[in-house]
């Protein structure tokens, strides 16, 4: 019987010949992922009354929502945390050193194909861009996978999103995810696996590949998945250690629906005021005024976004009445950004590198992390104010006062609005 | 006590809300560092209505549009709904991280199409977890969704997930 990418992953993690969309199995995680979120998992895992974790190498722990602690409550609680991975010894802990957690998962070789990741975090689809079946869950639950090692599952429907065509310059994944939530709906892929197919998909980069994953958390899905190709495995390469068991889907595979998506005249998007399904083009909105613009997070800090920002800004300088914020998100792209100029020169000389473009442009750079996505610090919205963003999520209040307005865009579109 | 199909019924007063009640209404990111019960119901929907909060009495039963709970997977989000003394959550249709963890902390909740037509704020109403129906006393009016699988009505009758795992690892003797 033939199967999707994660009907097939899903097989294999309950150790199933095949299993079928609608039955609930056990599943057996390979990576755990989490963050400040474990102190709640930890409570859990306390009252559960376990000793010890099921297996200390296939957890994940970093700190990157709140870092570095902008209050005594979060100190206290990567203090705590910071006891627990001792007191376990679990050998993948990165505190806040590294960067935001969907970032850091990869880099540091915790993504394989054909893998289940479980992550108490929504935004865990991302690494579906490598393969694997990857979803996001509950700090409770997470303290029974701490416990067990496995989790139930609802073998989700898949569906099929083809593109055709190709993305027009100066387009990005992020405008393709943006087009796609206002398409589909807040819910409209909501407990579905997402399958990404096309030529577009295979010309993305492993970032923007990212992008696309990430961002299907905001029309609900379950799962994000793209077939591994070269550049899977040229990105994986040193980093991800063993064997590598790519999943395909096979052929004649069951869809529940299968969509086709012509990208040939997409322009850059934009979600609107306070839900990500509320797209519009940027130019319907050009000329709203903005006090604050973000450009970071696991949806688009990588050094891709911020070559692309720093294409717009080069030689200019950041409107006097915006604060632009950029959040690399990883030290690996800090390092990167740092260190390259425009185009993958090496930075030097008369080669100013992107970070070097974005500050004389007047951006603040923060450390890596999650920053402002969330409201918690790093740049606050007050009451009227209007951020945009390349993060993931606009509702109301989420990035500080509820009277305050978010637009979500690509790193482009940010870097024009900051001007 | 067994429940499945049986009596496990809830009786309060029906709080309605509309579609994509996303976790950041449910309770802001800035609320979410830890998990105190007191601060979460203080301030629970405050960015969709800094009044409501208040308003919450003990029992009370949500009853909502489509993709309640949308966003985050915070478990603060049903936390904070459970720590305010909301008994169960009926909506059209949940967001599955949202569902998961309400379930996982022992919040009941229920996909019911159609479930807030001829709802009035403030209504008396039942919910028949086992058989996942709504009912009106006043008028007799019932909704029923599919009801949850025989394994979650256990684990929601056991109080959650920790009570459920517990009694299966004591079970095991692997605690």
């Amino acid at each position: 019987m033939p199967g999707t990418i994660s009907e097939k992953i899903l097989a294999r993690a309950s150790a199933r010949p095949r299993v079928t969309p609608g039955e609930v199995v056990e599943a057996k995680v390979d990576i755990a992922l989490s963050h400040e979120s474990a102190r709640l998992a930890i409570r859990a895992f306390r009252e559960l009354g376990v000793k010890k974790v099921w297996d200390r190498r296939k957890i994940v722990q970093l700190f990157d929502h709140r870092v570095p602690a902008e209050c005594e409550e979060t100190a206290s609680v990567h203090q705590m945390i910071r006891e627990f991975v001792r007191e376990q010894k679990l050998e993948n802990f990165y505190d806040l050193n590294e960067g935001v957690c969907h970032q850091v998962l990869p880099e540091m070789g915790h993504v394989r194909p054909g893998q289940l990741i479980v992550g108490t975090d929504s935004h865990t689809t991302t690494h579906g861009a490598f393969g694997a079946f990857a979803t996001g869950i509950g700090a409770t639950e997470m303290a029974a996978v701490w416990a067990t090692g496995e989790l139930w599952l609802k073998v989700p429907e898949s569906i099929m999103i083809r593109t055709h065509g190709r993305l027009k310059k100066g387009v990005s994944a992020k405008d393709l995810a943006i087009y796609l939530a206002g398409m589909l709906g807040a819910e409209g892929a909501d407990y579905k696996a997402v399958e990404y197919r096309g030529k577009a998909i295979t010309q993305m980069s492993i970032g923007s590949r990212m992008t696309l994953c990430n961002m299907a958390m905001e029309m609900g899905a379950k799962a994000a998945i793209m077939e591994p190709d070269r550049k899977t495995f040229a990105f994986l390469k040193g980093r991800a250690k063993g064997r590598l068991l790519p999943v395909k889907a096979d052929k004649g595979a069951r869809y529940e629906f299968d969509i086709l998506v012509d990208i040939d005249h997409l322009e850059p998007m934009v979600a609107c005021p306070h839900s990500v399904a509320n797209m519009v083009k940027a130019t319907d909105v050009e000329g709203t005024e903005i006090q604050q613009a973000v450009l970071g997070s696991c949806t688009n800090g990588r050094l891709e976004d911020l070559e692309a920002a720093a294409r717009v800004l080069k030689r200019k300088k950041v409107h006097r009445g915006v604060r632009l914020i950029v959040v690399p998100a990883s030290r690996e792209v800090y390092l990167d950004a740092l260190r390259t100029g425009l185009g993958g020169a090496r930075a030097g000389g008369r080669v100013e590198s992107i970070l070097e473009i974005l500050v004389r442009a007047g951006a603040l750079v923060e450390n890596p992390g999650c920053g402002p996505c969330l409201g918690a610090h790093q740049g606050v919205l007050a009451p009227g104010e209007s951020c945009i963003s390349t993060t993931n999520r606009n509702f109301r209040g989420r990035m500080g006062s509820s009277e305050a307005n978010i637009y979500l865009a690509s790193p482009a579109t940010v870097a024009a609005s900051a001007l | 006590m067994d429940m499945k199909g049986a009596g496990w019924i809830l009786r309060g007063r029906a709080l309605v809300l509309g579609d994509d009640i996303n976790t950041d209404l449910i309770i802001a990111g800035r609320y979410c560092k830890g998990a105190d019960p007191k601060e979460l119901a203080r301030h629970v929907f405050e960015s969709l209505d800094g009044k409501l909060a208040a308003r919450i009495r003990k029992g009370d039963i949500i009853v909502a549009g489509r993709n309640f709970g949308c966003g985050s997977s915070r478990e603060q989000a049903p936390l904070a709904l459970k720590a305010a003394g909301v008994g169960a959550i009926a909506a059209e249709s949940f967001a599955r991280i949202f569902f998961r963890n309400a379930l996982n902390i022992g919040l009941p909740v229920l996909a019911i199409p159609h479930v807030r037509k001829k709802i009035k704020e403030g209504e008396r109403v039942t919910v028949d977890i086992g058989k996942g129906e709504l009912a009106v006393p006043r008028t007799g009016h019932r909704r029923a969704g599919r009801p949850l699988p025989p394994f979650l009505l256990e684990m929601l009758e056991d109080g959650g997930l920790v009570p459920h795992l517990r009694r299966r690892l004591k079970r095991d003797g692997k605690i």
